[in-house]
């Protein structure tokens, strides 16, 4: 009997999006179980829901052979559930051992009883080789402590279950190794632990067993030692079969529209990597790689967001380096960002408000510094009749909208002009299938019209459909660039995960 | 007269004028720190002015007005915390909402209550008897001046640190923190978040009715319309200028208590329109506070 089975769970969020989708899974006591999937495959959606934090539509969870209702975070910890949030739950003004022992305070008269608390956490230290000083302010420790800080948190309160959701993302190579030293530690002290991450590696040294999520729905459990991590990739990106697109021959031209050279992004993690590759007009670059490889980053410093950047970016023969965003934006450059709710959008403001971001700034929707409201607003019209963009009308806000919808306004912005290059991230993350479709098929066109198109996704099987060539991102720089005729989900599979010769990018 | 009288007649004057902003800061500490900052403490104050005349005058006992005070600016309070956490009302403009109901209801309430406007100092209300420290009062020259005060004024002196045990000590005041700084790290390991803001809110309310109560009673006994005149918002000044930390804001108020008592005395000796004396204390505190604390470093420890 496992120690910890969850069934059927589902969970939709007020928003529509369906996170969790039939979710079976289970965890054997005094294992690593490891969870992977892409962002937004569910992963912390399931981990809140066994946490309490989230309440299931549906399905049941069973702890040691017993149904167990998890109604608010206080029930998981009476269970002997503890968790690490992917953002730390701390407060910085705060002790460490103040920290630890929130909520579960020792009294003294009226007062905290410091000196036991201190007594406990420096105790519980000592016992798992976890050090840090119980008055140090939780402001003043680096990320790797911090996160000791949330594990005694969970220790302090009895868990036996520990769920990690994604603590090898914050750290430095060195805190990772301490990292698994410490859960191995937990482990064989009896606790049973849940270790969620997106690098395949981790996985690999870490866990007993992982369950790969995908889209909300897990696609298989693998025993770590039976399987390469090369297989492990392939689930998390998928295998299923969709329609062929109709895709015509290359129309790639010779002309080189972006060329990037020697570009340092300037992330802290990934120094002494320089990326190199080049899109020429009517071709679609596909960027492939696991999440947290440098593909931000990449995106960051191309539209211009990355001050510390270093190299040349040339759009058309003009070099980009030094140009604010809107320069860029201005000299043909456009973006789908990864995070169209954060980054593509302003949710609260209406549709036509949003499409006229992109160009207010000039005529014909602003004459002489005075907005054109009306004309924006018949802009608007005609865009999202161009976009089949379904909505009451062009005054709604686009917090209203479907995901689907809601994409196609980013997309009508960034298209409305056809830019010179279009920079795709992660396009149809969280679309239905008619709203993928859509995406690829304006992808398709714009390739056709001479753009050229970076596309930078998670989704294999989408880049496989869509590209000309496609490049491996590992570890912040460009691992093989594949031809088309050359890609094959496995080759790319084991570039994925590292294992290749580097070869120079062509 | 003489420097050195003048001095001492400053010093006792400057305790005297900052008690009402002390206990006000207070309060606004108590706002700041759980996360919900009240910027209704003027209007509190004024309410707990007006409850202490009338309540004194009617009930014949200036304490029972004083009481009364404490518990209307609670009640208040509790308005306040009701509309800004269960209705997530904007802050700004709900504390904005207790200074105009307070300066208007009070207002409007002295006219049909007391047919009257601008003041009310029922003859029958004393004010509060001056309390002499025993020995620290005999102290030649300084006791008589610092420890002979009205009983409010030693109450603001003994709020200071309790408030700054009650918050880094005491349990309730960690939760308060803790909310305030992360409310859902307080929530994920289930500290009683409305509770915990109720409290620290309410607590404040009492403060301010008890800093209204020293405006009203500690000196003379009556109420004037508007007579905090923005005290409420330079203890917020304080409390920014400490962030968030008690002593540091105790000092701020006691160092605009003494540009008061400052402008009162150049009032006496100059020919200059005494508004703009009056000005005064509110720029130098703006001044004093700005270059403070426009220093990094400056936001740490209590
Ligand atoms: N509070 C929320 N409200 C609405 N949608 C959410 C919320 N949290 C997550 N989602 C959505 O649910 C999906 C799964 O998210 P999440 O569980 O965070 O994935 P993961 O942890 O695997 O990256 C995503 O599409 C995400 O946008
Ligand atoms: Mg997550």
């Amino acid at each position: 009997m496992p120690y910890l089975e969850v069934r059927a769970i589902r969970k939709t969020y007020p928003g529509g999006v369906l996170a969790n989708d039939d979710i079976h899974f289970n965890v054997e006591a005094g294992e690593i179980h490891g969870l992977v999937g892409e962002n937004g495959a569910g992963k912390s959606t399931l981990m809140k829901i066994l946490y309490g934090m989230e309440q299931p539509d549906s399905g049941e969870i069973w702890l040691g052979g017993q149904r167990a209702h998890i109604a608010h975070p206080q029930a998981a910890i009476q269970l002997g559930i503890g968790m690490v949030h992917q953002h730390f739950q701390l407060v910085p003004t705060l002790t460490v051992a103040e920290n630890i022992a929130l909520g579960r305070e020792t009294r003294r008269g009226l007062f905290a009883d410091r000196g036991v608390m201190r007594e406990r956490v420096r105790a519980l230290s000592d016992q798992f080789g976890l050090h840090v000083n119980p008055d140090a302010l939780v402001s003043d420790l680096s990320v790797g402590l911090q996160q000791r800080v949330e594990i005694l948190k969970m220790l302090y309160r009895n868990a036996r279950l520990l769920i990690l959701d994604e603590p090898s993302a914050v750290l430095t190579p060195q805190e990772v190794v301490s990292l698994f030293e410490v859960l191995r530690r937990l482990v064989a002290e009896g606790c049973t632990a849940i270790f969620i991450t997106h690098k395949l590696d981790e996985i690999m040294t870490l866990c007993d067993r992982a369950t790969v999520l995908r889209r909300g729905q897990v696609v298989g459990t693998v025993e770590t030692a039976r399987v390469t991590p090369a297989e492990i990739a392939r689930l998390m990106v998928g295998h299923e079969l969709e329609p062929p697109l109709a895709r015509k021959a290359s129309a790639a031209e010779s002309r080189d529209r972006l060329i990037v050279r020697d570009l340092q992004t300037g992330d802290a993690r990934l120094q002494n990597t320089t990326v190199n590759f080049s899109v020429k007009s009517g071709e679609i670059l596909g960027i492939a790689g696991m999440e947290g490889n440098g593909q931000t980053g990449l995106v960051e410093a191309l539209i211009g967001l990355r001050p510390d950047a270093k190299g040349d970016i040339l759009l058309d023969g003009t070099n980009l380096h030094g140009l604010s965003t809107r320069d860029r934006r201005k000299r043909g450059l456009a973006l789908i960002p990864e995070d169209r709710n954060r980054e593509g959008l302003s949710r609260p403001m209406r549709i036509w408000e949003n499409l006229a971001s992109g160009e207010y700034d000039r005529s014909p929707l602003n004459t002489g510094g005075v907005l054109r409201l009306e004309r924006m607003r018949t802009a608007a019209r005609a865009l999202m009749e161009r976009f089949d963009i379904r909505a009451p009308n062009e005054g709604v806000a686009v917090s209203t909208l479907s995901g689907g919808n809601a994409q196609k306004v980013v997309i009508a912005r960034e298209l409305a002009t056809p830019p010179a290059v279009l920079i795709a991230s992660q396009p149809t993350r969280g679309l239905d299938i008619g709203a993928t479709g859509f995406v690829h098929e304006q992808l398709l066109n714009l390739r056709e019209q001479g753009c050229g198109v970076l596309l930078i996704s998670a989704d294999l099987d989408e880049l496989l459909a869509l590209s000309d060539r496609i490049a491996v991102l590992f570890e912040g720089r460009i691992l093989r660039i594949f031809p088309r005729e050359e890609a094959t989900r496995e080759q790319i599979g084991l570039a994925m995960a590292g294992k290749v010769e580097s070869e120079q990018a062509r | 007269m003489e420097t050195g009288e003048l001095i001492l007649n400053i010093v006792a004057s400057t305790l005297r004028l900052s008690t009402p902003l002390l206990l006000a800061a207070m309060a606004g500490l108590l706002s700041l720190q759980v996360g919900q900052v009240n910027i209704g403490l003027e209007g509190l104050m004024l309410a707990g002015a007006f409850t202490t005349v009338v309540v004194g005058f009617w009930l014949g006992s200036t304490w029972l007005g004083v009481l009364a005070a404490i518990i209307v600016g609670m009640l208040l309070a509790a308005l306040f915390t009701l509309v800004v956490t269960r209705f997530k009302a904007n802050l700004i403009v709900s504390g904005l909402a207790i200074n105009l109901l307070a300066s208007g209801s009070t207002a409007y309430l002295l006219k049909v209550l007391f047919d009257t406007s601008g003041t009310l100092s029922p003859a029958s209300l004393e004010s509060l008897p001056t309390v002499n420290i025993p020995v620290l009062s005999d102290i030649p020259v300084i006791g008589s001046l610092v420890f002979s005060q009205s009983p409010l004024v030693y109450v603001s002196w003994l709020m200071v640190p309790l408030t700054a045990l009650f918050l880094y000590r005491s349990i309730p005041g960690t939760h308060i923190r803790a909310i305030g700084q992360n409310e859902e790290a307080a929530r994920s390991v289930g500290i009683p978040v409305r509770r915990r803001q109720y409290l620290a809110l309410m607590l404040g309310g009492g403060l301010c009715g008890l800093a209204g109560a020293h405006l009203a009673v500690g000196d003379l006994a009556l109420f004037r319309e508007d007579m905090t005149a923005g005290r409420g918002f330079i203890a917020l000044a304080a409390v920014y200028f400490a962030a968030g930390r008690p002593r540091w804001a105790a000092l701020a108020c006691l160092l605009f208590g003494m540009f008061e008592a400052l402008q009162f005395r150049l009032q006496l000796i100059s020919s200059t329109p005494p508004q703009f004396f009056q000005m005064l204390p509110y720029v130098m505190v703006v001044v004093v506070l700005a270059i403070i604390s426009a220093r990094k470093e400056w936001r740490k420890g209590w």
